[in-house]
């Protein structure tokens, strides 16, 4: 009997055990399982989110050059991935990084919920002239700063030459042009002309203001005040205008990203791609432009609906922000300032198109803005398209609360490609659906 | 019998029932020191987040305006929210074509392979239970590929015929794409759950039938298959509850086709949405309760309807 006894107690505290063991795990952030290698063991520690696919050159850079401070480095995802599991961190309370890579049209979302540091106070002054004033501006809100820029999105037409040689067209420069190439491509036999994807509702959102259109006013004087404008004839005519390509069979529904879309831009069954000056840098990680489609890629300047007003817009485009996380603000600031900003890692983001630099050091460097980009095949891409888009590009308000924003975006674009909706009317409906959910959230929607 | 005791000797009898008393409280101790292990972990695990989870979802929460007690709003607001009745509409119809589909074809299998004692009967059982063994998330990947009509086989083989291949990732056909993948990954199993639920049938019953003159289809219908009934509930009940928190598959063919599969496809897909990507985890755990009653409601109305079939629960 005792010995029973003594068996299930010390069952019992095996199992108690066990639940403390459990229970004292920390959670993903700590700086014990990083990526990177730290050599320079003795310095403290910033932890760090992201996504780009150099990271890790970036961060080795940094380490290097840095004695002060070194980043420990962890890829949790790209996009939403990340942005679902630091949302998870922030309503937890603990599990975030110290840093973390943020596109610019999400630091609202996190803004408005007190997650990031506004890192003005830690050496912003030093550092302030390296970027534009409009590169700033969207990773601010209102006087406070939550981020450093890296890089942007000016948005264009990749284009196959292949494609565009065999039917005869140029690179139309209206977008009642790139309809009648459509529909001159269809109708000699040739591929989908480009690709109306549900899940890049964000490039969507692009095209619509383009076309003047102005989603949200957001002034965070009055947070509680916010203007919801997804329905104006602007945003109307966009979706009407894809949602008739997708109707004529003119382009395809295809969600980008995707191994079926990757091959489908390798196999050449889209002779176009509407997307944003990091895109190459993607695709060729994906394997595009290296075998039998090497040298096939052009860009050409994004479609305009007025040729005499060209409208330039933004797709992406990301910082690096220091959440409220951080035990040592100051010290993450210091990282946020300098990662990817070194000339040899912001080279080696421009040379692969990884990234759109926006430090100006890279951004006037005649080496970039002359570069011969291998996967246009030599095509001075910078100079002739990608540079001056940016500097055109008058930057946007964007909404806290983003992430809804997209994914109820992305079921409207879902129903115009079914064809169950008019482009207009999904308009309307994304406009109900977001002001409806914006007074859910205490906002006056005006 | 205690009458009678207690007027004999009830100084004996208080004696005795001290000692007895020392007795159950020691076997009392003893069995809740053995219970305590899985009691603990039950309670930690299960009844606290489950308790927790419950307290979330009676506030709201706001960007603006931060925390409040809101009672059984946010039930309310379920029950009227398309989202979560679209996606509540979706698992009871995916139900009801899907979990009947299954079991015929478990049952299907399950009275041949009993039937047919070869080695080649024996290989089938294998490589049929096989997909069972293949996490959801693995299988819903392949058929992602397989589906794919870049690099899929279905191009190929419908381009044989000179015709298109369906395109089972697209909004109108994705409901039939997952029950593909769905009766693949679990038939299987069910099969042997009934496959086993034969085997424990006394074939002096079959021999019986067979004197009084019934053939081999009449066994399966008139003999095996009533007496494995309780087994077919059984597995009437997991597939119900699995398929109504249906959430694997669609969500890993989300990545392939984010447009069809949106983010409220299903109840639970909409909970994960709402916690994990919008930071809402109060109006999440009431999803996930008004999903847990649905069920409840749906198993206790099979379960009804039933009783007098089962034999357990």
């Amino acid at each position: 009997m005792k010995t029973k006894r003594l068996l299930a107690t010390v069952a019992l505290l095996a199992a108690g055990s066990g639940l403390v063991a459990c229970s004292s795990d920390e959670g993903g952030s700590d700086a014990s399982n990083c990526t990177n290698s730290i050599t320079k063991k003795e310095l403290p520690v910033v932890t760090m989110w992201g996504w780009y696919p150099n990271t890790q050159l970036v961060v080795d850079n940094f380490n290097k050059q840095n004695n002060e401070v070194q980043v420990c480095w962890t890829n949790v995802g790209q996009g939403s991935d990340e942005y679902d599991k630091f949302q998870t961190a922030i309503s937890a309370g603990t599990g975030a990084p110290d840093v973390i890579m943020v596109e610019a049209d999400r630091i609202p979302t996190f803004q408005i919920q007190g997650a990031l540091v506004d890192i003005k106070k830690y050496g912003f002054d030093a550092v302030k002239a390296n970027y534009s004033d409009g590169a700033w501006k969207d990773v601010s809100v209102g006087d406070a700063v939550y981020g450093v820029p890296v890089d942007g999105g000016p948005a264009a037409m990749i284009y196959r030459k292949d494609i565009f040689d065999k039917y005869k067209i140029t690179p139309p420069k209206t977008w009642a042009e790139y309809e009648q190439a459509a529909q001159k491509v269809k109708d000699a036999g040739g591929p989908l002309f480009g690709d109306f994807g549900a899940n890049v509702s964000a490039l969507t959102m692009a095209l619509q203001i383009q076309k003047g259109a102005t989603p949200f006013t957001y002034d965070p004087a009055q947070p509680k005040s916010i203007g919801v404008k997804l329905n104006d004839q602007a945003s109307k005519d966009v979706l009407d205008y894809w949602g008739g390509l997708v109707k004529k069979g003119l382009v395809g529904t295809q969600d980008q990203f995707t191994p079926e879309y990757i091959s489908g831009v390798i196999n050449g069954n889209y002779a176009t791609y509407i997307s944003a000056a990091w895109a190459p840098g993607y695709l060729t990680g994906a394997g595009v432009g290296k075998g039998q489609d090497t040298g096939k890629f052009a860009v050409a300047p994004l479609p305009q609906w007025d040729e005499a007003n060209p409208v330039q817009v933004n797709w992406g485009g990301s910082a690096f922000s220091v959440t409220k996380q951080a035990k040592k603000p100051e010290l993450a600031a210091k990282v946020a300032y300098g990662l990817y900003a070194d000339k040899e890692s912001l080279t080696d983001g421009w040379t692969n198109q990884i990234i759109f630099p926006l430090n100006l050091t890279a951004l006037k460097d005649p080496a970039f803005i002359d570069l011969k980009v291998a996967f246009f095949d030599g095509q001075q891409a910078n100079k002739e398209v990608y540079v001056p888009a940016a500097d055109a590009y008058k930057g946007v308000s964007y909404a806290p609360f983003g992430q809804y924003y997209l994914d109820a975006m992305t079921k409207q674009i879902s129903e115009v490609s079914k064809g169950s909706v008019t482009g207009s009317q999904a308009a309307d409906r994304l406009q109900e659906d977001v002001a409806k959910y914006a007074k859910e959230q205490g906002f006056t929607v005006q | 019998m205690t009458l009678l005791t207690e007027k004999r000797a009830p100084r004996a009898h208080d004696e005795s029932r001290k000692i007895r008393g020392k007795v159950h409280l020691r076997e009392h101790l003893m069995g809740w020191l053995f219970v305590g292990p899985f009691g603990i972990v039950f309670l930690a695990f299960l009844i606290a987040p489950l308790g927790y989870a419950l307290y979330l979802s009676l506030f709201q929460k706001k960007l603006i305006g931060g925390t409040s007690f809101v009672l059984f709003d946010n039930y309310v607001k379920a029950f009227t929210d398309p989202s979560f009745l679209s996606g509540a509409w979706f698992v009871i119809r995916f139900s009801l074509v899907s979990i009947p589909l299954q079991i015929v074809i478990a049952l299907a299998m399950a009275l041949i392979l009993d039937a047919v004692t070869t080695l080649f009967a024996r290989f089938s059982r294998l490589m049929i239970f096989l997909p069972y063994a293949i996490p959801t998330v693995i299988g819903a990947v392949m058929w992602g590929f397989l589906y794919s009509k870049g690099f899929g086989p279905l191009t190929d083989i419908f381009g044989l015929f000179g015709a298109t291949a369906p395109d089972f990732l697209s909004s109108d056909l994705i409901f039939y794409g997952l029950l593909n993948v769905v009766t693949w990954q679990w038939a299987g199993y069910y099969m042997i759950i009934l496959y086993a639920a034969l085997q424990g049938v006394d074939p002096s019953l079959y021999e019986a039938a067979r004197m009084d003159g019934a053939g081999r289809w009449q066994v399966a219908t008139r003999i095996k298959i009533p007496l494995i009934a309780p087994a077919l509930i059984l597995i009437l009940v997991f597939s119900l509850i699995g398929t109504l928190q249906f959430f694997n598959e669609p969500q890993i063919l989300r990545f392939l086709a984010a447009g069809t599969i949106g983010s409220d496809f299903t109840p639970n897909m909409y909970a994960y949405q709402q916690a994990f990507s919008l930071a809402n985890f109060n109006y999440g755990s009431a999803i996930s309760f008004a999903l847990g009653g649905i069920v409840f409601i749906c198993v206790y109305a099979f379960l009804f309807f039933t009783r007098k079939r089962r034999s357990f629960l």
